[in-house]
């Protein structure tokens, strides 16, 4: 991990976005500290997915500001010190070791050091016999891991999470997130979403339940998983369905702004 | 239907005994259409990659005219460059003018538009895929398009072979540039049409044989290399 200073905390002000005229994300409000595992919750359409591309910068607010340790202006220290690792692997069309080598060179680390820091990683998520193989030859699971290894090599401060596990079986789970726990120990602060709750019992620290593109709710993961006080959270513990729920405004209007 | 069948023999025997009159057109054909191909690639490789990367006012008219230009008449652009090359041309001084390099130039003008609009497809696709990941690991568009042109190299070495293709086919333009002079600027395309009207059947065939096994040579390479790209990279 590097010792410049750090980017942390992430403060989210009233951020608002809209597509095809249509508001996904309503004036969300929170603060992310240094260390935590941040776990999202909610229904496909929540906005989970679209938070994430928000913090990360892929995407531009259309209102509201996302601000890392003080500072909104997303600049390229703030950027390489963060990662992210997509629902559905992008693999460069090369082999696993110069997928990993590639984000290193974009980090500047110099040539001679990327092929062992890119294989050490390698062999830290199990994928060391696989150096050679091209990345896209490799099995979903495989896949996964390397671009979590790939996310790793660059030591990100913070490390965001798009659904890792959706898609893959019980054993490629168990190994991504022995690897996500890893990364989390070496000091890294994770920001995920899931819709596997035992996961996210398994792995959070925090919980953040959203619904309609707001936060209803945030909590440790002990107090969530124990009883969340919202009613849609509780409903979803329950496993009822979410979709047909309450489509009016939302009682005294500052749920969505949480504190830890 | 028996002096088309000497002609066949007599153009096998020509290929066969390495006729020199023969080889020199084909070796300057190549030398002509490869170098042409090389610097449209060198040209329309990035072109094609920024035009999907890059912002910027008017893109959609450039990507239009860009795609019209794939359909340049031949004879036009050999026309086109004439004027430009003679000497009464502005730069007529260089005295280009039917020399391979003349020919080369109207090439290149012909096959650079069919390899940046051909290469904008394959990288519009690719950057669709790349996008997220690429800005995610603090790639910006410009730097993507070294990345995305390696990335997506078995699509575009066929999208090259095209350009290739067109340019050792190609008749018009270097008929008007380079004057089909003999030992100068005689080439496959140009000396075929010349013995045609000769009546000297035997050596057209046999440029003609050439030709039509370059064009299926080059087909069948790139056929292999996008099989190989497949099953070695998942590409």
């Amino acid at each position: 991990m590097t010792q410049d200073k750090s980017i942390l905390p992430l403060t989210v002000q009233d951020l608002s976005f809209e597509a095809r005229g249509k508001r996904l994300m309503k004036e969300v409000c929170f603060t992310i500290e240094g260390g935590t595992r941040t776990m999202i919750l909610g229904a496909n359409g929540a906005g989970k997915s679209l938070l994430l591309r928000l913090c990360h910068g892929l995407l531009t607010p259309h209102a509201g500001r996302v601000y890392w340790n003080g500072d909104d202006s997303f600049s390229p220290s703030v950027r390489i010190r963060q990662a992210m690792v997509f629902q559905r692997p992008v693999m460069l069309r090369r082999s696993a070791l110069a997928n990993i080598e590639y984000a290193l060179k974009l980090r500047n680390v110099l040539k001679a050091e990327r092929q062992e820091r890119a294989y050490d990683v390698l062999k830290k998520v199990g994928l060391g016999r696989l150096a050679s193989q091209p990345a896209r030859v490799l099995s979903f699971g495989e896949q996964q891991r390397l671009a979590l290894a790939r996310a790793w090599a660059i030591e990100p401060e913070v490390l965001f999470l798009d659904e890792p596990t959706a898609s893959l079986d019980p054993s490629a789970t168990h190994s991504i997130e022995q690897t996500i726990d890893a990364i989390a120990s070496s000091g890294t602060t994770i920001i995920m979403t899931t819709h596997d709750l035992g996961q996210a019992k398994r792995l959070g620290t925090d919980v953040m339940f959203m619904h309609r593109g707001r936060i209803l709710e945030r909590a440790s993961a002990e107090d969530f998983f124990a009883g969340p006080k919202n009613d849609l959270a509780q409903a979803f513990l329950r496993g009822d369905l979410l979709w047909w729920k309450r489509k009016e405004p939302y009682p005294g209007g500052g749920v969505n702004r949480v504190t830890p | 239907m028996i002096e088309f069948s000497e002609a066949f023999a007599a153009a096998f025997q020509l290929i066969a005994h390495f006729d020199a009159d023969l080889y020199n057109i084909v070796a300057l054909s190549l030398q002509v259409s490869l170098t042409a191909v090389t610097l449209a690639a060198v040209i329309g490789l990035p072109v094609g990659a920024a035009l999907v990367l890059l912002s910027f006012r008017g893109k959609r008219v450039v990507v239009v005219l860009l795609n019209a230009l794939m359909g340049l008449p031949p004879v036009v652009v050999g026309l086109i460059v004439y004027l430009v090359l003679s000497r009464s041309g502005p730069l007529g001084v260089l005295g280009l003018l039917f020399t391979p390099t003349a020919m080369i130039i109207a090439q290149v003008i012909l096959i650079t538009p069919i390899i940046a609009a051909l290469t904008r497809q394959v990288i519009e696709e690719l950057w669709t895929e790349y996008q997220e990941q690429l800005l995610s690991l603090g790639s910006g568009p410009v730097a993507s398009i070294p990345t995305l042109l390696w990335d997506g190299r078995f699509s575009l070495v066929t999208t090259v072979l095209a350009g290739f293709g067109r340019a050792s086919a190609e008749v018009g333009a270097v008929m008007i540039v380079g004057g089909n002079i003999d030992r100068v600027t005689r080439v496959m395309t140009t000396a075929i049409a010349l013995e045609v009207s000769k009546g000297d059947l035997a050596l057209a065939l046999g440029l003609g044989i050439i030709l039509l096994s370059l064009s299926v040579g080059i087909n069948a390479a790139a056929y292999v290399l996008g099989g190989y790209a497949k099953k070695r990279m998942g590409a």
